[in-house]
């Protein structure tokens, strides 16, 4: 089947794909190229998964390779654990990043730290795909971002796309690293981008340059950000859905931002970080988990240790705030336009 | 009171209840200073279990959950249906193994005891439990063991200088120094790299032994927790996760009544036996003598044998006891009875075996003797082997920068920078 794809139209010709469809073929290209890479998890078989991810999947490479699994995130990572011991490349799916937790022991405790406790006889080259982040009307079990939880822990890396062009480059990348990936999709832009605006009719990702994606093999190494916009009078660090939000308020504004789209936050692009705030002399950090001990705070540090004389003005942070995620009160939960465009102002002021 | 509850009349028709509720918290049979009481144990005679086909349903498997599987009776004759009836070399192979285990951890505890070393466990009492175990599998069946479980290490002939290395955290030690001692790792012999996290190595286990199944491979897996330990949501997920793919597995529960302090009606033993874990998962369940090493040869051997068939996984409750402490951080004469060791209804591993083998004419107490004495200086010799390499805490490690090695496979820019740091810091500190 595949071959008749690249002789029909060519693998690197790109094609309009949504998120969804280019983390598909990610997984799709994948494990056309390596016999060892299996698909696991939750709905994730026969049904495609509840986002469809992986439609299609168990069809094309049977069942020994795509299936579904009981209900247990502890068991499908700590399957995924022994998979790896035996020499497979497991990409296993947590429905919701916010069911990660009862895989927290097998994820910290065993996938983390196996590559250290054995010197390296053992690895855990998995990625964890999980959809995160709200703006979806999930209520506090549906919306969560998990992130600066998983950045806390040693030995696991944590990356996040903002377009389906990037989503399907790191995503391969994620699944040749030899190291467990917590890989986190932002589900609010599965479909097209945001731009904070929720009761505006929403946007389809047609039209969109990083959602032209070439049908074959890419990668997109851990570890480099985007400059999702050049400027010179501040720098934005951001990432996954925040990305777009920032991008649209920015535009607005009509302010010369630097947007950072950070990608990997670990591994993390210091040097992209630090040459953007050197010459902006601003820098705004924007995501959507909560605040204290989120991983603003890190980048926050980060930047005052390498750039504070070059700092004209104090870091700012718009976050979610440090209550769970609010049903009813989603949009007033959501750090959208009006938080960021307060914060660039007050940036900017000084 | 028992009148109202089987009229259904539980509450006094205020919303109260009769009697005023209860809430249980087990008590041992016996404390420090109280005599061992073991007559609660139903021991049956040693040729009673049958021994079931190995494509039995698991729903035909019930009353092996409850019953033990035993061979060697309380004089030493192996009996019944479960006999595997084993060469005289291996027979003498399994004891020097145990014995081998047994000299091993006298050695390695005194270590401890001697300050070269940070922690250690024994296993004395358990060795059947891993011996039996390692003799009825493949050579290249991988194993996922908890920390009790050196015996397979050995039985696989595994260097015991490297084991040692391992204890002594000193340069010789392939894991760089950086596990607890006994958290072995030893992949070529099919040795998982041992966790301190309690069970997190049996959904691990069907993983593997459902991706050996998932390639039309040959090898199966095993793994070993004990029974406060089935207690973690891992066990429960494991046996989910096994029930429902088939796997080849085996899951072993070494039931030896004591979690540190804590004894085994904290996990359940009260109620039910661990086997008996099995029947609700739809699991084959077998409860076997844990001090009959050759009835855990046979049982492992007969679910090795089912696994190998597709039959599916097998759940095993090695019933024994741990003679000793539960690591070199606790002294049990503060929790339980000081005679139960000595009172243990189902004697020493050992100590049967090597009557089983003086009984068939093979082995005599000299020879035993002599047997102990060779092992003792082996293990001695060894020791003094690995202790060239150093002990803990004497300098002999592997470098300060080999902290960051292996964190990730290429070691990322914050990790560099801080390993930097650290030498900067030690350098300008003089040191």
């Amino acid at each position: 089947m595949r071959m008749e794809t690249v002789a029909a139209g060519g693998q690197d010709e790109p094609v309009q794909m949504n998120m969804i469809q280019a983390i598909n073929s990610a997984l799709d290209v994948m494990m056309g190229r390596d016999p060892d890479v299996v698909v696991m998890g939750e709905d994730v078989g026969y049904f495609g998964g509840v986002f469809r991810a992986t439609a299609g999947l168990q069809q094309k490479y049977g069942k020994n390779r795509v299936f579904d699994t009981p209900i247990t995130e502890c068991g499908i990572i700590g399957v995924a654990v022994g998979m790896g011991a035996y020499g497979l490349r497991p990409v296993p799916e947590i429905q919701f990043a916010d069911y990660i937790y009862p895989a927290l022991d097998q994820l910290v405790s065993e996938a983390a730290r196996l590559r250290y406790r054995s010197a390296g006889e053992f690895i855990a080259p998995m990625t964890v795909r999980s959809p995160f982040g709200g703006g979806i009307f999930g209520g506090q079990t549906h919306s969560q971002s998990p992130e600066g939880i998983f950045t806390h822990v040693s030995g696991v890396k944590t990356v996040i796309p903002s377009t389906p062009y990037d989503a399907k480059g790191l995503l391969i990348a994620a699944i040749e690293d030899n190291d467990p990936t917590i890989f986190f999709e932002p589900k609010r832009i599965y479909n097209g981008p945001f731009d904070g605006h929720y009761d505006t009719p929403a946007k389809s990702w047609a039209g969109h340059a990083d959602a032209q994606v070439p049908q074959g093999y890419y990668r997109i190494d851990l570890g480099k950000a985007r400059i999702a916009r050049p400027g010179a009078a501040l720098t934005i660090l951001c990432y996954g859905t925040m990305v777009h939000v920032v991008e649209n308020t920015v535009a607005k504004l009509g302010i010369d931002a630097e947007i950072v789209d950070l990608r990997s936050l670990v591994p993390l692009d210091i040097d992209a970080i630090e040459a953007s705030v050197k010459k902006t002399g601003r820098c705004l950090i924007v995501h959507e988990a909560t605040r204290t001990s989120g991983f603003g705070a890190e980048l926050s540090a980060l930047v005052q240790e390498r750039c504070f004389y070059h700092l004209e003005a104090p870091i700012e942070r718009v976050t979610g705030f440090d209550t769970p995620y609010p049903h009813s009160l989603e949009w007033a939960y959501f750090p959208g336009p009006v938080r960021i465009r307060e914060a660039i102002n007050k940036i900017m002021k000084d | 009171m028992t009148d109202s509850i089987e009229s259904g009349a539980v509450t006094d028709g205020q919303g109260r209840n009769l009697p005023p509720l209860q809430l249980h918290v087990p008590e041992p049979p016996a404390r420090p200073g109280e005599s061992a009481d073991f007559t609660h144990f139903d021991i049956p005679a040693a040729d009673a279990a049958p021994r079931p086909d190995e494509a039995t349903h698991p729903s035909q498997m019930r009353d092996f959950a409850y019953g033990l599987v035993r061979v060697l009776d309380e004089d030493g004759h192996a009996v019944g249906a479960w006999d595997p009836k084993l060469p005289a070399d291996t027979l003498l192979r399994m004891l020097r193994y145990m014995a081998l285990t047994r000299a091993f951890d006298g050695r390695m505890f005194r270590a401890q005891r001697q300050g070269k070393t940070s922690f250690y466990m024994k296993s004395t009492g358990e060795e059947a439990v891993s011996i039996g175990a390692a003799l009825a599998l493949s050579r290249d069946d991988m194993c996922f063991p908890s920390y009790r479980q050196q015996g397979i290490l050995i039985a696989r002939d595994w260097s015991i200088v490297d084991m040692m290395n391992q204890i002594y955290s000193n340069k010789g030690d392939r894991m760089k120094g950086r596990q607890l001692p006994i958290m072995y790792s030893a992949r070529e012999a099919g040795f998982f790299s041992i966790s301190g996290n309690l069970t997190t190595q049996y959904p691990q286990a069907v993983g593997w032994a459902m991706a050996s199944a998932a390639k039309g491979d040959t090898r199966i897996a095993a793994t070993w927790c004990g029974e406060g330990s089935t207690a973690e949501g891992d066990f429960h997920s494991a046996c989910t996760f096994a029930s429902v793919y088939r796997a080849p597995v085996i899951m072993n529960v070494v039931n030896n009544q004591w979690a540190i302090s804590s004894f085994s009606g904290f996990a359940g033993a009260e109620a039910t036996t661990f086997a008996a874990r099995a029947i609700g998962y739809g699991i084959a369940g077998l409860r076997v003598d844990g001090n009959d090493v050759l009835a855990v040869y046979a049982a492992t051997r007969w679910a090795a044998d089912r696994a190998r068939a597709n039959g599916g996984p097998t759940l095993i409750e090695h019933f024994t006891y741990r003679v000793e402490g539960h690591s070199t951080s606790d002294d049990p004469t503060a929790y339980r009875s000081a005679e139960e060791s000595s009172q243990w209804p189902l004697g020493d591993p050992i100590a049967r075996l090597k009557q089983h083998c003086i009984n068939l004419g093979i082995w005599d107490e000299e020879r035993h003797a002599a047997m102990d004495q060779q092992l003792a200086e082996m293990v001695r010799d060894a020791a003094r082997e690995a202790e060239k390499n150093g002990i803990l805490g004497h300098g002999l490690h592997h470098p300060m920068e080999s902290m960051f090695q292996d964190v990730f496979e290429d070691m990322p820019w914050h990790l560099q920078e801080q390993q930097q740091q650290m030498l900067d810091e030690w350098k300008a500190a003089g040191l």
